[in-house]
């Protein structure tokens, strides 16, 4: 893949952004959550979080065990509608949209438990990724005269899915089937697919379980330096070495609400996230 | 916000705002139109009792037959194709018992197991006044033969498969579907046979004309309810019963609780089966005839009460069978015979997509 | 002309490589080899059973195995669109049905002659055809609009419910006829609705209309030729134009694959099959599932249609709204899960099993039987005939009881595939969702 692909060329593509105030955000944040709220029967999963993410920063979720993170990563990119609250991405207001509709918009998810595409093979779950495929429009697919196009663009692709699969150490396994890989590949194949998007934003659910040590400083200096050139993320991290070292600011979760957020130092020696965390299930 | 920017919104709030809107003009358009025939005459009211009685008789015996596929539909999590079938098992079986028992002796033993195909029943005179222990015979056979082979056939076909999804049981089930109706028809071959004879009936004055009420149609009213009933007790005040609803409500938890859940299924089938034989019988009864698609013809119908209803819900199926009873016969104020059927398919389809998960919001299982 | 031989390569080239450019040459050709093999089977199997059934000539033989491939055909292309809805895409429709009478009465009211007995605009018959074609797509567009964000197991009752809501409407008294801005239209409700003579018709005889009897007597060249050749293998017209029709069939046929196997191994059909494993990635990765769902899906109607105008044309032509069951969505079910859903050379495989074997085999045998057997007991029930083997025996092989047989084994069938073998024959055989071949990483050749 290519780092340094501009989040502008990213942002050209998308036919949907005639809102005049779009791309105009480089001060405020690019994403902002606002009083968001979701339960699920008896469950308040998410209830009432605030909060903002600065555009290029490497922003820590973190919370215990059932605090409600991955729900508010579903509300966010739209696998569930919250029942109140808003959700605005760079100057956008995304409330409710649908899955499809948030990522063309520029901000992509992974999952924490991966969603690997069990049947295809690990570099046809990477080609899929990629936005706007000509080939992907019914005609080009199927009238003569696209033919070359769509075949030059598949090479290009082709070349950016080894690329990233070679960074992530998956291009041995390009051909199996991804039902076939282990846990942790799983997730590399997840964060593969989700680089191959090129997003303005990333939202990553725990992204380095079960990822050998070596591979994970690899990753995490990936990001910082995907985050140098202007892309921004979300980070669920259970380590909390990971997370004081890499990400700034950090967002505490607990119960669905936002405890605590500021600089690593200041959330370590906060004393309601510490109670928190001995309070709930001990993670980390 | 700004609907111009995506297409699909625009689409999906139509279709929560729009279409619910449009049918009810459109439902409230039917209804005015309704007055305005009582009124100026095209329609009388006798005929409009009719059509709603007979549309009643109709609701009930879908509904008894609904509530096994919605059951099973719940507490297996698939839609079972097959289940118009059982529902012509039991015509098949419960009819020959009652032959056999009001005409053991007088008539061949060919006409008797209604495998004749010039069968008429005309020698026998069965209806429900003359041959009340027959019919009784009947109705009980149909509902005891057909939970025998909803659990036979549940442990060669749809045990197997617990673990499979929903659509894989269900194209399994279309199997189960046509394997069963094409053997009853080697077995009975496929001519339509006449059941009854002299069916008693009453009239009754309604406006300026008369409403006839067939001894039968009442009896399947009867019946049916009293199964209905009996069905809300068992579930509601029996250990059983509390445990199939907690199955259809949440699986998994119930797996959790301990709840034996092969026992539990096989309960389901049984009572499931023994209510869709009943309403074969009944059916049967009703229309005073059949033939081996007696059930598959009314398949939809089924599907379509269930639906409506609520996928998990008894009392939802009910609702729903009666709304598709009437929708049948009540469209007969405006379009032909032939096309009725249809109506209550262009119902199902509507519903589906204004209200998904059924009119009485139904237990999501899957 | 040399504009036609570059076609013609180009023809041979696509049909040597049909996964295409640079696609996966080895499978292609074993797949060939494969179905190959079977049809030569298949042609062996029958050819034995017409030459032990009432053995009529060289021509009767021929003539039985048209009819056969005929079915074969039909059910190849059936097979393959619905395996781009169900195979690819996972969208269960059971409409199939429906979709297909959409296509053809479309067609006939298009193309019949206004003054026949079911009057039609008497437009062209490939303004018929396309106007089927086009017909079946908006049909199957309209449908999937609103019905695509439904569970699978309630889109599947609900195309049924429109499947049967079609029929019954075909086959009503208000459609059998019926003036739409004073012209006479109609569909013949329940009774048959003749078609217009089909293209080869048109291609033999100067007056196709006619009945075969008196149009053989003003052949066109063509026609004479057609006659002549008919005559060594001793053929009658009708069985002549009928083979001839089902070789042109092979046309289209090899148009659905190759269109099948393109839109397959394109990026629109790798996102296809990333819907069919897990619909929220591919949405959470941008794809607009609901886009691609509605157009596999109305796309999958539009052929389904074609197919069922293409098969009804053959021969005298006759549409009847019972051809039109849900029975006929389950065959096509059948042959697809038996080739293996999500393969375009199972869906292949599927059809010419399924036609062959299922459908016509048990046909062929019963004449293998009635020739050889002299089975003289009648027994009209199933009392009389649990009398003696004989009694059973004739029982079962009559007409009635052999139909229901094949039913009884389909669904035997659909069972044990859907508890054993739900990949069907060659499930696992996919061909790969790219237009370029995937696991290797050599430059591409020129
Ligand atoms: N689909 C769901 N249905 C019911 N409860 C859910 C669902 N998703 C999450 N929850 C509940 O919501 C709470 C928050 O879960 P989650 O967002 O996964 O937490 P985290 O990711 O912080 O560990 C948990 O109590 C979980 O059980
Ligand atoms: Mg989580």
């Amino acid at each position: 893949m290519t780092a340094t692909q501009s989040t502008e060329a990213t942002r050209e593509r998308e036919g949907e952004s005639d809102d005049p105030s779009e791309g105009t955000t480089t001060a405020g944040p690019i994403l902002a959550v606002e009083q968001l709220r979701k339960g699920f029967g008896g469950i308040q999963a998410v209830d009432g979080a605030t909060f903002e993410v600065a555009p290029g920063s490497i922003t820590g979720l973190i919370g215990p065990n059932g605090a409600g993170k991955s729900t508010t990563f579903d509300l966010i990119t739209g696998v569930y509608s919250p029942d109140s609250g808003r959700v605005r991405f760079d100057g956008t207001d995304i409330t409710g949209w649908r899955p499809d509709r948030v990522a063309r918009r520029g901000l992509v998810r992974s999952f924490q438990i991966a969603r690997e595409l069990a049947g295809m093979t690990v570099m046809e779950n990477v080609m899929l990724a990629p936005p706007d495929q000509l080939g992907e429009r019914f005609w080009p697919a199927v009238l003569p005269g696209f033919r070359g196009r769509v075949a030059e663009q598949e090479r290009e692709l082709r070349e950016r899915a080894w690329e990233t699969l070679e960074f992530l150490e998956l291009d041995d396994l390009a051909g199996e089937r991804a039902g076939a890989l282990s846990g942790g590949q799983r997730k590399l194949l997840e964060l593969a697919r989700v680089l191959m998007t090129e997003p303005e934003m990333i939202l990553l659910d725990e992204p380095m379980a079960g990822v050998n040590p070596t591979l994970e400083r690899k990753l995490l200096d990936r990001l910082q330096e995907l985050s140098d050139h202007g892309y921004t993320f979300l980070l669920v991290e259970h380590d909390m070495d990971v997370v004081m070292e890499h990400c700034d600011p950090v967002i505490v979760l607990h119960q669905g609400e936002v405890l605590a957020q500021g600089p690593p130092a200041a959330i370590k020696s906060n004393e309601r996230v510490l109670e928190a965390y001995l309070g709930g299930e001990v993670e980390a | 916000m700004a609907v111009r920017d995506n297409p699909g919104r625009v689409l999906s709030s139509l279709r929560v705002n729009l279409l619910p809107a449009l049918l009810a003009v459109l439902g409230l358009v039917l209804l005015l139109d309704l007055g305005r025939r009582l009124v100026i005459g095209g329609l009388t009211l006798s005929a409009l009792v009719r059509f709603l009685w007979t549309g009643l008789v109709r609701g009930m015996a879908i509904g008894l037959a609904g509530i096994g596929l919605s059951l099973t539909y719940s507490i297996l999590g698939f839609a079972n194709f097959a289940h118009g079938d059982y529902i012509t098992v039991g015509a098949f079986a419960g009819w020959v018992t009652t032959f056999v028992v009001a005409g053991v002796g007088s008539v061949g033993l060919d006409l008797l197991v209604l495998v004749s195909s010039d069968a008429s029943a005309g020698e026998l005179g069965i209806n429900v006044l003359s041959t009340p222990v027959a019919i009784a015979a009947g109705l009980v056979v149909a509902a005891g033969i057909t939970a025998l082979v909803t659990v036979a056939l549940d442990r060669v076909v749809f045990r197997p498969m617990r673990d499979a999804n929903g659509i894989a049981l269900l194209i399994a089930s279309v199997g189960v579907a046509l394997a069963l109706r094409y053997t009853l028809l080697i077995l009975f071959s496929g001519s339509v046979r006449t059941l009854t004879t002299d069916v008693p009936t009453t009239a009754v004055g309604v406006g300026s004309g008369e409403v006839v009420f067939r001894a039968h149609d009442v009896t399947v009213v009867v019946l049916a309810g009293l199964l209905m009933l009996g069905t809300h007790l068992l579930l509601q005040y029996t250990k059983l019963g509390t445990a199939m609803r907690a199955m259809a409500d949440n699986k998994e938890l119930a797996l959790v609780t301990g709840i034996p859940t092969e026992r539990v299924v096989r309960t389901t089938w049984i009572l499931g089966g023994a209510l869709t034989g009943a309403a074969g019988f009944l059916i049967a009864l009703q229309l005073g005839g059949m033939s081996t698609t007696l059930g598959w013809d009314r398949l939809l119908l089924v599907f379509a009460a269930v639906i409506l209803g609520g996928v998990g819900s008894i009392y939802g199926a009910i609702v729903g069978g009666l709304i598709i009873g009437i929708t049948i016969r009540l469209s007969l104020v405006w379009l032909p015979n032939e096309l009725s059927i249809a109506s209550a398919f262009v119902v199902l389809v509507f519903m589906l997509l204004v209200r998904p998960n059924g009119l009485l919001g139904g237990v999501e299982t899957v | 002309m040399s504009r036609l031989s570059v076609w013609l390569r180009r023809g041979l080239r696509a049909l040597r490589h049909p996964l295409g450019g640079d696609g996966d040459a080895d499978g292609a050709r074993s797949d060939l080899v494969l179905v190959g093999g079977l049809v030569v089977g298949v042609y062996a199997l029958f050819t034995v059973m017409a030459l032990l059934g009432p053995f009529d000539g060289v021509g009767n033989v021929l003539s039985q195995l048209e009819t056969v491939t005929l079915l074969v055909l039909v059910y190849v292309m059936l097979a393959l669109a619905l395996n781009l809805q169900w195979g690819y895409a996972g969208l269960l429709n059971l409409g199939v049905a429906g979709f297909m009478a959409i296509g053809a009465y479309t067609m006939a009211m298009l193309s019949a002659a206004p003054d026949a007995t079911v009057p039609g605009l008497g437009l062209p018959l490939v303004v018929g055809i396309v106007g089927g074609f086009l017909a079946a797509t908006l049909f199957g567009a309209l449908t999937a609009l609103p019905a695509i964000r439904l569970r699978a197991d309630y889109l599947a009752i609900v195309t049924l419910a429109f499947s049967e809501i079609i029929r019954l409407v075909v086959r009503s008294e208000a459609a059998s006829e019926f003036t739409i801005a004073g012209q006479r239209l109609g569909t013949g409700g329940a009774n048959t609705f003749p078609l217009p003579p089909n293209p080869v018709k048109v291609l033999l005889y100067e007056n196709p209309s006619e009945p075969l009897v008196a149009a053989v007597d003003s052949p066109t060249v063509a026609g004479d030729l057609m006659l002549e050749i008919a005559d060594v293998f001793n053929l009658s017209a009708s069985q002549a134009e009928n083979i001839l029709y089902t070789l042109l069939l092979l046309i289209p046929v090899g148009a659905f694959y190759l269109l099948l196997t393109r839109i397959g191994n394109s990026p629109f059909g790798r996102v296809l099959r990333a819907i069919r494993e897990d619909e929220l990635v591919a949405g959470s990765l941008g794809k607009n599932t609901r886009r691609f769902k509605i157009t596999t899906f109305a796309v999958g109607c539009g052929l389904m249609g074609l197919a069922a105008i293409l098969w009804q044309l053959q021969g005298q032509g006759r549409l009847s709204p019972g051809t039109f069951e849900p029975e006929l969505t389950f065959f096509v079910f059948v042959a697809l899960i038996l080739g293996g859903s999500g393969s375009n050379t199972g869906s292949v495989v599927g059809g010419i099993v399924f036609a062959a074997v299922l459908l016509e085999g048990p046909r062929a045998l019963k004449r293998v039987v009635d020739e050889n057997f002299d089975v003289s007991a009648d027994p009209d029930t199933i009392i009389e005939a649990s009398q003696g083997v004989e009694p059973l025996f004739a029982y079962l092989l009559s007409d009635s009881s052999i139909e229901a047989l094949r039913f009884i084994m389909l669904g035997v069938v659909l069972v044990y595939l859907m508890q054993r073998q739900p990949q069907g024959l060659l499930g696992h055989r996919r061909g790969q969702a790219a237009t370029v071949s995937l696991p290797t990483r050599e430059e591409e050749e020129p």
